[in-house]
């Protein structure tokens, strides 16, 4: 799947493997949770009102458009949170079955 | 006068405001939502990033590395909470939260330096993913050295959708266009005003130069008219009435919205400022008077996060509301009058862009029915219609109450000042009428586990 957002600089960091409705991508340091997953694909989540996929807005922490949640079920604000190895992140909560409920 | 001094926010005017008061050897303590100082237009990028300041912000790279260089010198001088967000205001008092924790500071005087938001008028379709603000897209490319998309185009008014045109252009963005809703005539008309700055206007017109050296298409006088695309797929293509009333579609995968700015008010109002209708700039704002001092005694308010001027307006203002505190508080203060002179300046050139780039206002009443307003819970201008129409709602609250256009996530961020002009097109009244949302607090959504820790902290 190819990213919605395009690295035009800084692409000399360090990557690291973060897991992505089940499978593993690469983020690179620096990176908000955001930027690691758009740069790989084109959403972040569904919209609960039945409008379609969505991506984020403001990218200042403003808007709350951009939540994810964990494999844990909490809630991250994808522009403010910084990528970090290891992270499992859930942007289809509908194929990601019964163990993942979003907490808040 | 008592030490206990708080700043909101890490811009230009929050940090201006805190080297005043330290200055003067008070220890303020200075809360930032963000992980780095500098707010968003001088926004640092994360450690480890290698960028120049020349790269990351032009012309103002002197300013940015300025204000940075201040910041970086008051740090051991102050107490510094980044990454904390002020929630709400009661009396006298903040309330924090950052990251799992939860606390409550007590303030003699208060200095909220909020920052500005981009000012946003739905199209029809702009809530496919790929739709950002401008001020997003800038910090895409300023903080994480990204463009939001392969094929950009920027849409809206203002001086923030040329410089970030500009700035793309620069990075080696693909920009497929720029529509302008202002004309050519109206930035013509404002000249007069916006030469109080001559040198601010000789920027403007170099980012033009930059976009027309790169040969983008910049378009004026349009109307847009639909963001297409799909529900799974987001947007494809931007359709514009052009001048001329022709309609013209462009290719792309992202847009950039925007129209100017807008005060982040929501703590001027939990602190309990009184606002009022500007009708300059088409929107309610906290009352203050030259220095800051607002309504509320010991609360002052500074740059655009009371009123937009700028950043450069933004470091002076926040310099004299810091001296106003310190005057109430029984200081000996002095400089004001300079710094008073030189708001007058922006003053007059802050009319100049809003001249230059109005608010479309008119826009809102032309919406389709079925275009989204409020993005956070899909509801469309057809609905806030009929709301007006069959509940007799008129005022911003009510028809709130109704709709839940204002209600979602963004807490009316987005939608409240196109839904004011929704209402008030739907009702044949003056959009003053209509009002103004109630900020509510928490002012951004709290994790559940956050609002069970403060009961227990309420209980002990």
């Amino acid at each position: 799947m190819s990213g919605r957002f395009v690295r035009l600089a800084e692409t000399e960091r360090k990557t690291f493997v973060i897991t992505v409705d089940g499978v593993a991508r690469q983020a690179a340091e620096g990176d908000t949770l955001m930027v690691a997953l758009l740069t790989g694909m084109r959403a972040l989540r569904d919209s609960e009102f039945g409008d379609g996929r969505r991506a984020g807005f403001c990218l200042m922490g403003a808007c709350q458009d951009c939540w994810v949640w964990t494999a844990d079920g909490d809630r991250l604000r994808a522009c403010t949170t910084p990528a970090v190895a290891g992270m499992s992140i859930v942007t289809q909560l509908a194929s990601a079955g019964e163990g993942v409920w979003p907490r808040g | 006068m008592a030490a206990r001094v708080i700043v909101i926010g890490t811009g230009p005017a929050g940090v201006r405001a805190a080297e005043a008061l330290v200055e003067a050897g008070l220890r303020p303590t200075v809360i930032d939502e963000g992980r780095r100082d500098g707010g968003q237009i001088y926004r640092r990028q994360p450690e480890g990033f290698t960028r120049s300041y020349e790269t990351l912000y032009g012309t103002e790279s002197a300013r940015a590395a300025a204000l940075h260089q201040s910041f970086d010198a008051l740090k051991s001088r102050i107490d510094y909470l980044s990454e904390t967000l002020v929630w709400n205001i009661s009396a006298n008092a903040v309330h924090l939260v950052s990251g799992t924790s939860y606390r409550t500071l007590e303030f003699d005087a208060l200095i909220i330096c909020s920052g500005a938001t981009d000012r946003l008028m739905p199209v029809k379709g702009w809530h496919y993913a790929g739709t950002y603000s401008l001020g997003g897209a800038q910090v895409a490319l300023k903080s994480q050295g990204c463009s939001i998309g392969s094929r950009v185009v920027l849409m809206g008014t203002g001086p923030l959708l040329y410089l970030v045109a500009a700035q793309y252009v620069k990075a080696g963005a693909a920009v497929s266009a720029v529509f302008d809703t202002s004309t050519l005539l109206q930035r013509l008309s404002a000249l007069p005003k916006l030469l109080a700055i001559p040198a601010a206007l000789k920027k403007g017109i170099a980012l033009m130069g930059v976009l027309r050296k790169a040969q983008v298409r910049v378009y004026r006088g349009v109307r847009p008219l639909e963001i297409s695309g799909s529900p799974e797929h987001g947007v494809s293509h931007v359709e514009v009435a052009l001048q001329s009333g022709m309609p013209f579609k462009v290719a792309c995968d992202a847009v950039a919205l925007g129209y100017h700015l807008r005060p982040e008010t929501q703590l001027a109002d939990l602190a309990g400022c009184d606002f009022s209708f500007d009708d300059a700039a088409q929107q309610w704002l906290p009352a203050t008077d030259e220095d800051g001092r607002s309504s509320v005694k010991g609360v002052y308010l500074a740059g655009d996060g009371a009123r937009i001027r700028g950043a450069d307006a933004a470091e002076r203002w926040g310099r004299l509301a810091a001296l106003a505190a310190m005057q109430d508080g029984g200081m000996k203060v002095e400089g004001q009058v300079a710094l008073r002179e030189q708001l007058q300046v922006f003053s007059r050139f802050a009319a100049g862009l809003r001249a230059a780039f109005p608010w479309p206002a008119r826009f809102a009443s032309m919406l389709p029915d079925e275009t989204i307003v409020c993005r956070c819970e899909a509801i469309t201008a057809g609905e806030l219609r009929r709301v007006v129409r069959e509940t007799g709602a008129k005022e911003a609250n009510r028809a709130k109450a109704f709709s839940r256009v204002g209600m979602g996530r963004c807490q009316g961020r987005f939608c409240a000042h196109a839904g004011a002009e929704v209402i008030a097109a739907a009702a044949s009244v003056p959009v003053a009428s209509v009002g103004r949302l109630r900020g509510q607090a928490p002012v951004k959504p709290l994790p559940v586990a956050l609002a069970e820790k403060e009961e227990e902290g309420a209980t002990e």
